[in-house]
């Protein structure tokens, strides 16, 4: 660890940070319906679709239209997938997408996952990158947004029944938020250099007088809503270690920027909603917590290196495996770590080349259900379980009923709760455990023995997870993977969501008692090293075993010379 | 009536009862309603098979055996635990059945033959006969006779009414005292209305019903059971990628370790010695929820006298009007107040002996008593008539207006939320008393302590506002309700509830019966009417409204106690799994040694040593189920301060010590 690379990490975090206090505050505007610069616009969607803004939804209500609107983006982007090969933009001639390719990648980019179990270059036309998962990286971002929104409003209104109006939440996080900052970032990365056309790709003459094609396209475009609204499917396979996707370290600082932007500002957006400021920093204070573990432990186990190496006398014993000597350790560990605390699943170096602890880290981060800040809309409804959890667990020991924001806990809450969160650590584990006994699927991997379990266990915790990051040593594009990762995409987002909602409209229906004396403190060091804790224990506990067999072993065989 | 009966927590013959209770409580249909549980016993039976099995294939049958015998200890001690609980709470019961036991009612059978028979057997529709001198067993209506009724019991008012067949003044209350004659009464309510019965019946566990939050607290339980018999079974997998195989008697280990048994085989234990510690107090509840409820408590509503003030004002002043002496005054407020048997009567003369050194000889005076129409009283010596009363009363008595400085003293005595007594000599106003409502001692403190726990207080009184805000002030209570009506009382408590707010109070009179109702916690004095006793959730056989502020506190200890283990229950996972992991592979992955943090000896011994810890536990922690956590009144950030480095710290490392401890013992005796 060097102390340049602490201050690139202090830099890039600093400047998440910075934006948090006017992007919540703008955002809180925008879901109040006060902003409205867009307003021709937005009001002409709605008329178009024949819709009241202003009439609001139940939690029933709300969730029927987000699961029909994600159900025909569903649709839609599998029809465009299987038909690129007849639709027009297609400079570089691409074959239709394979059906369980096309089910896994639609299932991914509805569901603001972005797994790629293709190569983008590779496998899709321009239409399809730009009218099929851009427009999905906009709507699954809006839509994870929205329920945020509603989710907060539950515990802002008092003996209410209507949480908001989906259509009007998605519209304005498109409008107000994601398409102007989309916006203003693509036009930065032209200018940093980032290829925007709609060109095939070149020919190349390299050193070696081999002929290489050279793939270009919309990138910044794509780029720019790819790292904001969380998603990360890259424009390339490389993602953003490719040199079109993030040139410089000027481009790297921006994009992790993105990264975290939006999702770390939507917790100042729900202080204000609910009417008190401390608590939406204390939940971001709870996620620091957490990033800035992750922070150093990554960064520690890259900058140490492999002692294998160190032991056969090489100068530096930093782990360079993987990584793009533009970014450096540490900027390639702070994005791993930012990547998978985000639901992002961008990557700017390959995870997989990571040392068994500094790729720990990332596989922890998404099994603690992205909420380490987490992905737009999904880290704030995701924490906000947990903190319902939390109270509930130690609450109780203030001798009250427990009450988050004024809000009783009883039995259907927490049997909610309890529901929406655990979804994602079954379908990781029992996903995982089938691929180990699954005949044949062995031969996907890389490795074997404990890192190819990591690969297992990666894969499916990205996609329960929504992130969409993979350890690259596993070739998922096989039936059985495009299928289970499908699964478990769909899983990880929608039975998370549904009861997620479901405790909204109880919530929302219940009197919101004013805080006393006697109330149970959610703000403050305590509450955060509680939330913090309760998410460890009863997050991490659950991955123990499986994390114990893979990182875990392979960092104990690796500090005693074996590599697998 | 006294109905606690001290048990010590190791009274052995409780113990000994419930240590067969505890096999009883194997039975499926008990196990299955609590789900940590009846998995475990699930995995204990399955482990018992495999033992079997080793046995004849020659397995190693010693460690399968005493894997699977210490699930099952894990299960016998958390029935243990309940029966525990449930016996204390029967040794309760008989008590209160011998209290009910006592009393006895003359029921007149067939052919009139009059028996005597324990009130208890008194069924409704049942005739009684009760001849003066005793005690009305039970409600019902007079049927036959007339009699005059001591009903103080229940109203306050001494003097004795008339209860007579036909019209309405035939209905009784049981626990009033017929004074003359007698009469046969026709019993409508079994006697206590049933109320002691399904009283019994909570305490002995028969009837009892999971309250809110135990249920919410038993879903998470499950819930958690759930994630760790999938994390549990997956690992079978994971091992075949690493080409091996985990002994199911193994997982069958860790799973019983990692799933919540400390708090859930504590939990009902919990609860009926919630309810239990309520008896030890003298208060029933009607349902483990009113403890509950009683913990959540937002608002007390507190009647002023009794509660707040003792329940007589007393003398503090004397004002002479301008001109006369204040020795004449106080002569003539002694002469006046000496018949007087009031306590505010007794007060005067107390005040005037002390503070003035005036004694007066009444002798050859008549008494003038206090009626409802001439509000006030006195003594006539001959033709000298003295009166002490009411201002308006006395000033009508005497004729003409009052003298301003009289008027003055009139007006500044109401307005500190005193009563001021004007008296009079031969219709000539010579000044007034002061009388005062006196604040118990340390009631300000109380208050105090409940404003830290979060918890608003509002006095109710008859008083005027000026009055009350005195009053008010003086005591620190939050709020106050002046001239309060049962309506403006039922105002208040569904004004509060609208807030979200739960509401608790206390009262006696028919009128407090709708108010008690609505509240989330109503406790009725036993000494209160049957109305006020079937609105409420609890009654306080002491009849002491100050108790209301323990029962909040009891409810409080209830939850806490639940939140405390709950929390250290899971804190306890950590340990158990740097215990069983690196045990379980070990033999795949010797690299995993390295997560073996406490050094236990062998594999076998530190698995065994987790279950034995899991198990022993339980036992450990039944007397802090039982008697609740110690409880200090302070407000939430403290409270959890504290609990959460105890438990919830104490949770994490208590089990790396002891299973260390258990570890060593295991390896020096052998047992694996």
């Amino acid at each position: 660890m060097t102390l340049i690379g602490w201050l690139q990490i202090a830099l890039a975090v600093g400047l998440v940070l910075a934006t948090v206090a006017p992007l919540g505050a703008y955002m809180a505007r925008v879901y109040a319906g006060e902003v409205r610069f867009l307003a021709p616009v937005e009001n002409g969607f709605y008329a178009l679709a024949g819709i009241d803004p202003r009439r609001e939804q139940s939690w029933a209500g709300y969730t029927m239209a987000m699961l029909a609107f994600n159900a025909a983006g569903f649709a839609l982007l599998y029809g465009i997938l299987r038909l690129q090969d007849v639709l027009p933009l297609n400079p570089a001639g691409m074959p239709a997408v394979p059906p369980d390719l096309a089910f896994n990648t639609a299932v991914s980019f509805t569901t603001n996952t972005n797994w790629q179990a293709y190569g983008g270059e590779a496998t899709l036309s321009h239409f399809s990158q730009m009218a099929g998962l851009t427009v999905q990286n906009f709507v699954s971002a809006a839509t994870g947004m929205a329920i945020a929104i509603a989710f907060a409003r539950a515990f802002a209104r008092s003996g209410a029944t209507t949480i908001g109006n989906f259509w009007a939440d998605m519209t304005r996080s498109t409008l107000y938020v994601l398409l102007p900052l989309a916006l203003v970032m693509a036009l930065a990365m032209v200018l940093l250099g980032l290829p925007q056309n709609l060109s095939g790709p070149v020919e190349a003459t390299t050193l070696e007088g081999g002929k290489q094609a050279i793939a270009q396209g919309p990138v910044a475009s794509q780029l720019a809503i790819k790292m904001l609204g969380t998603n990360g499917g890259g424009f390339f396979n490389a993602n953003s270690a490719h040199p079109y996707e993030n040139p410089t370290a000027w481009t790297n600082l921006l994009e992790l920027w993105a990264i975290l932007a939006v999702a770390a500002a939507l917790t100042a957006t729900f202080g204000r909603i609910v009417g008190d400021r401390a608590q939406g920093r204390a939940l971001l204070a709870a996620m620091l917590v957490m990033l800035g573990a992750g922070i150093v432990a990554c960064y520690g186990a890259e900058a140490a290196g492999n002692p294998i190496l160190a032991k056969l006398g090489l100068t530096e014993a930093a782990n360079w495996e993987g990584k793009e000597t533009r970014f450096g350790i540490a900027t390639s560990s702070l994005w791993a770590v930012f990547t998978t605390a985000a639901s992002n699943g961008s990557v700017n170096a390959m995870h997989d080349s990571f040392t068994p602890l500094g790729g720990l880290v990332p596989m922890f981060n998404i099994q603690l259900g992205e909420i380490v800040i987490g992905g737009v809309g999904a880290g704030l409804y995701g924490m906000l379980l947990y903190a319902i959890l939390a109270v509930f667990v130690a609450g109780l020991m203030v001798g009250r009923t427990p009450e988050y924001l004024g809000k009783k806990i009883g039995g259907r809450e927490v049997k909610l709760t309890m529901l929406a969160l655990l979804i994602s650590p079954m379908t990781i584990l029992v996903f995982t455990a089938l691929a180990c006994v699954w005949p044949g699927a062995a031969e996907s991997l890389a490795n074997q023995g404990p890192h190819g379990f990591g690969e297992y266990l990666y894969a499916y915790s990205s996609g329960a997870g929504n992130n969409g990051s993979a350890f690259a040593g596993l070739s998922a594009n096989t039936p059985f993977f495009n299928i289970t990762i499908g699964l478990a995409m769909l899983f990880g987002r929608f039975l998370m969501i549904v009861p997620m909602l479901a405790v909204a409209g109880s919530l929302v229906a219940k009197p919101k008692v004013e805080p006393g004396a006697g109330t149970f403190p959610t703000t403050g060091p305590i509450w955060v090293g509680l939330l913090v804790g309760v998410i460890l224990i009863l997050g991490g506990l659950t991955f123990f075993p499986a994390l114990a067999l893979g990182p875990l072993v392979e960092h104990f065989a690796m500090q005693a010379g074996d590599l697998f | 009536m006294d109905v606690r009966a001290h048990i010590s927590l190791f009274d052995p013959a409780v113990l000994r009862g419930a240590a067969g209770s505890a096999v009883a409580k194997l039975d499926p249909r008990s196990l299955v309603r609590n789900p940590v549980i009846f998995v475990t016993a699930a995995v204990a039976a399955l482990t018992t098979i495999l033992f079997v099995r080793d046995l004849a294939g020659g397995g190693d049958a010693g460690f399968t055996g005493q894997i699977a015998a210490w699930l099952w200890f894990t299960v016998l001690f958390a029935n243990f635990a309940e029966a525990v609980a449930e016996g204390r709470g029967k040794a309760q019961a008989d008590t209160l059945r011998r209290t009910r036991a006592d009393a006895v009612a003359r029921r007149i059978g067939a052919g009139n033959a009059v028996e005597t028979v324990p009130a208890l057997e008194l069924r409704e529709g049942d005739v009684v006969l009760v001849e003066a001198g005793d005690v009305i067993p039970a409600d019902g209506d007079v049927i036959e006779g007339v009699a005059s009724v001591d009903e103080s019991a229940i109203t306050g008012e001494s003097a004795p009414v008339i209860r007579e067949s036909g019209g309405d003044r035939s209905a009784v209350t049981g626990g009033t005292r017929v004074l003359s004659d007698w009469i046969k009464v026709r019993v409508t309510a079994a006697p206590g209305g049933g109320f002691l019965d399904r009283m019994i019946a909570l305490v002995e566990g028969a009837e009892r019903q999971k309250t809110p939050n135990e249920i919410a607290l038993a879903i998470l339980l499950a819930a958690m059971t759930i994630i760790f018999l999938v994390a549990t079974v997956t690992i079978e997998g994971f091992a075949l990628h690493a080409g091996a195989t985990v002994p199911v008697a193994i997982l069958s280990a860790l799973l019983v370790t990692l799933i919540p048994t400390t708090i859930g085989g504590l939990l009902s234990a919990i609860g009926i010695a919630g309810m239990d510690r309520l008896v030890q107090f003298n208060v029933l509840a009607k349902s483990g929820r009113a403890v509950e409820a009683a913990g959540d408590v937002d608002t007390l509503l507190l009647d002023k006298t009794g509660t707040i003030t003792l329940g007589n004002r007393m003398a503090a002043e004397i004002v002479p009007a301008s001109g006369i002496a204040e020795r004449e005054l106080a002569e003539a407020a002694l002469l006046a107040s000496l018949a007087d048997e009031t306590p505010e009567g007794r007060s005067i003369v107390a005040l005037i002996h002390e503070r003035h050194g005036v004694t007066a000889d009444a002798a050859g005076g008549s008494f003038v008593p206090f009626t409802a129409q001439s509000r006030m009283s006195g003594i006539d010596i001959g033709t000298r008539q003295i009166r002490k009363g009411a201002v308006d009363a006395i000033k009508a008595w005497a004729g003409g207006a009052l003298a301003p400085a009289i008027a003055e003293a009139v007006d500044r005595i109401a307005r500190g939320g005193g009563t001021p007594l004007a008296v009079a000599d031969d219709r000539r106003i010579l000044g007034v008393i002061h009388l005062k409502d006196v604040i118990k001692d340390g009631i300000k403190e109380r208050f105090v302590e409940l404003r830290r726990m979060g918890i608003r207080t509002v006095m109710i009184t008859g008083d005027n506002k000026l009055t009350a805000a005195a009053i008010a002030a003086e005591a620190g209570v939050d709020d106050f309700l002046a001239q309060a009506t049962p309506e403006a009382k039922l105002e208040l408590i569904r004004a509060e509830q609208a807030k979200g707010k739960l509401v608790a109070m206390c009262g006696d009179g028919t009128n407090d019966a709708p108010a008690l109702a609505q509240a989330d916690v109503g406790v009725a004095m036993n000494t209160g009417t049957q109305a006020a006793r079937e609105a409420g959730n609890m009654v306080d056989l002491d009849s002491d409204p100050t108790k209301l502020i323990e029962v909040v506190a009891i409810g409080k200890q209830l939850l806490m106690t639940r939140g405390a283990l709950t929390t250290f229950s899971i804190a306890n996972d950590v340990a158990k799994y740097f215990a069983i992991i690196p045990a379980i592979f070990i033999a795949t992955y010797p690299q995993l040694g390295a997560l073996n943090v406490m050094g236990l000896a062998t594999p076998e011994s530190a698995i065994l040593s987790a279950v034995i810890f899991n198990a022993l536990i339980i036992v450990a922690l039944i007397p802090l189920a039982l008697k609740g956590l110690a409880y200090r009144p302070a407000g939430a950030a403290a409270v959890l301060r504290r609990n959460l480095l105890i438990y919830g710290l104490g949770g994490l490392v208590v089990p790396f010590i002891g299973i260390k401890l258990i570890d060593m013992a295991v390896a020096a005796i052998g047992l694996a």
